[in-house]
């Protein structure tokens, strides 16, 4: 039987691992440091904007809340309508390739949709600026003619099509490569059991699908459709080459009066801001790292449910 | 499930009750060309002033679906009706997302390619007010500013993965793992916007270089260098630790000589990748490095242009003749479009070839 | 170059669990001394307490002696690092080094310790250590092929080869044969064989065939249930463990009755 006490293991532990060891650590807290100051320095160059005498701030706007107002609106609007897009397709896509096509060229197929998102977004700006946003005009042209008294259809029709309904869509199609990588990965790691106890018992190959793929995937879905929201409420410079802005709140998708967002008002207006001007951007760049930052941790929260929930990892 | 009887005893009882095979196809065609005449008629009768393609082929689709669900749901039955209705769903689904892509293929090869000269490639903008000049101030700017980016991202985001995989366990490595995860919905315009602010503080406000345009990129970057590694570094299996160790080799040269030699080739890929990420970011370049029509090699003072800012540039400051401009814009996008397809295959090769045989 | 081990009352533990209880034994010098038990006894465990490989997972500690020719492996202030060094190990899956050709992997556990070695002696060192492993015939013509690149029976006399390149006192393995085929294991069987020749060697094993074998004396561990430690149960020479054992639960297991 054991007497005494259970003495710790105290082994000598060498210089060469300690230092190893201290310089390894020291990268991880340079890491928290960056984003310590990041915050640090946001906050303080946004201060002066939000004490800032009516009058002072660009536009005309009375005080940074006014200020903003619009472009949070913008921002969230846009996002919101790209997701409300893209959530349907990224799905089908995920489906089909991990259900529909031949198993062949499966992977091949995924790569295809993932080329999507190596294209940079000043490009995507441009195609959207000049290719889609002429292609779109004659539609929003109709849709506005004969389907104004759907309420987001109303309002004057934009002759360059460059409306925030353009640039949702491009936004949509940004989006699209990651909602769709991960709503497959979460297809393809249904268990193989449940999908082939729904066909034995004589289901279509959309039965199974709805009964053992989908509630399996449901977190999934949503922690992609989260993670895309957090990419679209970010994007730049896409929406900066294709709206036509201006300060308002506008739910209408086919006028050329729309709101913009906090990051493409930012590129817009930063290269000529001074003074008091500059603290107003830093002041609304703050304001979209709140709302990423609340965005993606939500996200990962649902993420790490379903990881609890789910015990694979 | 409702089925017809057979009425051929020829027939496999099995298929009774089934659409002929290549029925379907039958029905999309048909829809297609039913919709093509409809909108073919539309502009014979002068009601449309040309004719729309887009318009037919997705009234064409959208015919095809409720045909295809009638017919089927009449032959077949609800369920297998419902079946076909979501398989062409699915598809649509596809292709719709293939359809932006030949779009933008198309449309950067064709327009990128006039201007895809010699010109192009060895000027810069300077005095440059109509045709001409070309874009090797960027392309310099790009190499030098993701260059120096790499350099300070990977050390500490590989140090980083190495502390998180080999030595951490408690509080600190799971924070800085939330704190990581963070940093990866950075958007990319608030690291413009946090690199400028810090060197503003310095600095005073309007400095611009380079080297500031590098840190913002870091800040996009190390989050996606530590994600990468600590994966690779996690995949190399824990019997060769063991095995280093149990031959009387401390931990850090376990780590340096046998940890990080067999993951190499997949921390380069990630390493590879993540360049391919950030080389195509403009917007917080605009805000920090600027953008200037001249040659700048010094990374650490005054404006330096970059290609994303580059095709930005020349698109939103259009001259009198816009069709320089644009030409100029596309020939940009192309390079860079081209630079990270490399990027791409060059991490893709490395990690087929460079990739150790792991002996199970 | 082979030593006495000494075990003294040895408790191991993971965390607050314990695993291993109260174990002490004399392994005498160049004999092959062989562990047997049903899975999970903590044959293993305490396997790995003879070269301080135990305490590399989190949270492992341990109570008690371990001396080797009268020196305390778990003395305060001892490197475990150099323990092993003395002590070396082979291990169930056989792990050659990927990114080392052969020759390298048998030099490793010099050459990482960044030892210097002049090239003659490193020429001379391999000959030797991939002889005392009965794979330099196989393997004299291609030293410098990937390791991983040979048979798993190769690649388990390769990592044989690379353990004895430095000189340890004892030799643990830990089931060196439970991933190779009949052949291979033969083969290893008739190494150790040879090796007792010049090192203590105490081998882990499943395999009771094997156990009688090849070694000198045998110990059976055994645990009572799920949640209670292994204990030593006897230790004798082979000879009697396996024809006379005084112990019902030994003669149980070696008889086939349970395990």
């Amino acid at each position: 039987m054991t007497t005494g006490v259970k003495s710790r293991l105290h082994a000598k532990t060498r210089l060469g691992d300690r230092l190893f060891r201290s310089s390894t650590l020291l990268s991880g807290v340079i890491i928290l440091a960056v984003l310590a100051a990041v915050s640090l320095f946001l906050v303080l160059q946004s201060v002066p904007a939000f004490v800032a005498p009516a009058g002072s701030l660009p536009a005309g706007a009375t005080n940074f809340w006014d200020y903003v107002g619009p472009l949070a609106f913008g921002t969230v609007w846009a996002a919101l309508l790209a997701l409300i897009m893209a959530t349907p397709v990224a799905i089908g896509i995920a489906l089909f390739i991990s259900h529909y096509a031949p198993r062949k060229i499966a992977q091949a197929l995924g790569y295809v949709i993932d080329l999507l998102a190596a294209v940079p977004s000043v490009v995507f700006g441009l195609w959207g600026a000049t290719m889609l946003a002429p292609a779109a005009q004659p539609i929003y042209a109709w849709l506005n003619t004969y389907m104004s008294w759907f309420p987001l259809f109303g309002g004057q029709a934009s002759g360059t099509g460059r409306t925030i309904l353009t640039a949702a869509l491009v936004l949509a199609v940004m989006v699209l490569p990651i909602m769709t990588a991960v709503c497959r990965e979460v297809f393809l790691q249904t268990p193989r059991l449940h999908e082939e106890a729904a066909l034995a018992l004589g289901a279509t190959r959309w039965e199974m699908v709805r009964t053992a793929v989908l509630p399996f995937a449901r977190a999934g879905i949503v922690s992609g459709a989260m993670l895309g929201l957090g990419r679209a409420l970010g994007e730049t410079l896409a929406i900066a080459m294709v709206l036509s802005p201006a300060m308002v709140y506008s739910f209408l998708l086919l006028t050329s009066i729309n709101p913009n967002t906090i990051a493409a008002n930012a590129a817009l207006q930063f290269p000529e801001a001074q003074g008091i001007g500059i603290n107003t951007l830093i002041a609304t760049g703050l304001v979209l790292f709140i709302i990423t930052l609340f965005v993606n941790t939500a996200a990962r929260i649902v993420v790490n449910r379903r990881k609890a929930y789910s015990g694979n990892d | 499930m409702s089925s017809m009887q057979a009425t051929s005893s020829a027939n496999n009882s099995l298929t009774a009750g089934m659409l002929p095979r290549g029925s379907v196809w039958l029905i999309l065609f048909a829809s297609w060309i039913a919709s093509a005449s409809f909108f073919g008629v539309l502009q014979l009768a002068g009601i449309t002033s040309h004719f729309s393609l887009i318009g037919a082929v997705v009234c064409g689709t959208l015919l095809f679906d409720v045909l295809v669900y009638v017919v089927s749901r009449l032959v077949e039955g609800r369920r297998k009706a419902l079946d076909r209705l979501v398989t062409s769903l699915v598809v649509t689904a596809f292709v719709l997302a293939l359809l932006p892509l030949i779009s933008l293929s198309f449309t950067v090869i064709a327009q990128g390619a006039p201007r895809f000269d010699l010109e192009f490639l060895t000027s810069s903008m300077r005095n440059i007010l109509g045709p001409g000049g070309g874009a090797l101030h960027a392309i310099v700017g790009t190499l030098e500013i993701t260059g120096m980016a790499t350099l300070i991202s990977v050390p500490i985001g590989l140090l980083t993965a190495i502390y998180l995989v080999e030595y951490g366990r408690g509080h600190v490595a799971r924070f800085i793992i939330f704190m990581v995860d963070v940093m990866t919905g950075i958007p990319s315009i608030v690291a413009g916007l946090f690199a400028y602010a810090l060197f503003a503080v310095f600095f005073g406000p309007g400095v611009r270089s380079g080297f500031i345009g590098a840190v913002a990129l870091s800040v996009l970057m190390i989050p996606i260098v530590v994600r990468s590694s600590e994966e690779m570094l996690k995949l190399t299996p824990n019997e060769l630790r063991e095995a280093s160790y149990a031959l009387g080799v401390p931990k850090w040269l376990t780590i340096i000589k046998i940890v990080l030699p067999t993951s190499l080739a997949g921390i380069t890929t990630g390493v590879t990748l993540a360049i391919a990420r950030v080389i195509g970011e403009t917007a917080p370049l605009l805000l920090t490095a600027g953008y200037t029509a001249s040659m700048n090699y010094d990374l650490f003072s005054d404006r330096m242009m970059t290609l994303p800012v580059y095709v930005y540039v020349q698109y939103s400051q259009q001259g009198p003749n816009v069709s320089d401009f644009v030409n100029r814009a596309w020939t940009g996008a192309l390079i860079l479009i081209l630079i990270v397809a490399l990027l791409n295959l060059t991490a893709r090769l490395v990690a087929r070839i460079f990739s150790p045989k792991l002996s199970r | 170059m082979s030593k006495r081990i000494q075990v003294n009352n040895l408790n191991v533990y993971y965390g607050k669990f314990l695993a291993v209880e109260g174990v002490s034994l004399t392994i005498e010098p160049r004999t092959v001394t062989a562990f047997i038990g049903p899975s999970g006894c903590g044959k293993s465990t305490f396997l790995r307490t003879l070269n301080r490989m135990h305490e590399v997972i989190p949270g492992a500690s341990v109570q008690g002696e371990v001396l080797i020719d009268g020196n305390n492996l778990y003395g305060p202030g001892v490197d475990p690092v150099l323990v092993r060094r003395h002590v070396g190990m082979v291990f169930q899956r056989p792990n050659p080094f990927p990114t080392m050709s052969i020759r390298e992997n048998v030099l490793a556990g010099v050459k990482l310790n960044n030892r210097k070695i002049s090239r003659t002696d490193a020429d001379a060192l391999v000959e030797k250590s991939l002889q005392g492993a009965n794979l330099w015939k196989e393997v004299k013509n291609r030293l410098n092929d990937p390791g991983a690149s040979l048979s798993g029976g190769q690649q388990q006399r390769l990592c044989i080869a690379r353990a004895i390149a430095v000189s340890p006192d004892v030799l643990l393995m830990d089931e060196p044969c439970s991933a190779l085929d009949p052949v291979s294991t033969l083969a290893i069987e008739d190494l150790i064989e040879d090796l007792k020749n010049e090192y203590t060697i105490v081998i882990v094993t499943h395999n009771m065939q094997q156990a009688s074998r090849i070694s000198n004396k045998t110990a059976f561990f055994t645990i009572e249930g799920t949640g209670k430690p292994g204990h030593l149960i006897e230790y004798d020479d082979t000879t009697t463990i396996f024809s006379k054992p005084s112990i019902q639960a030994t003669e149980d297991y070696v008889s086939g009755r349970f395990g």
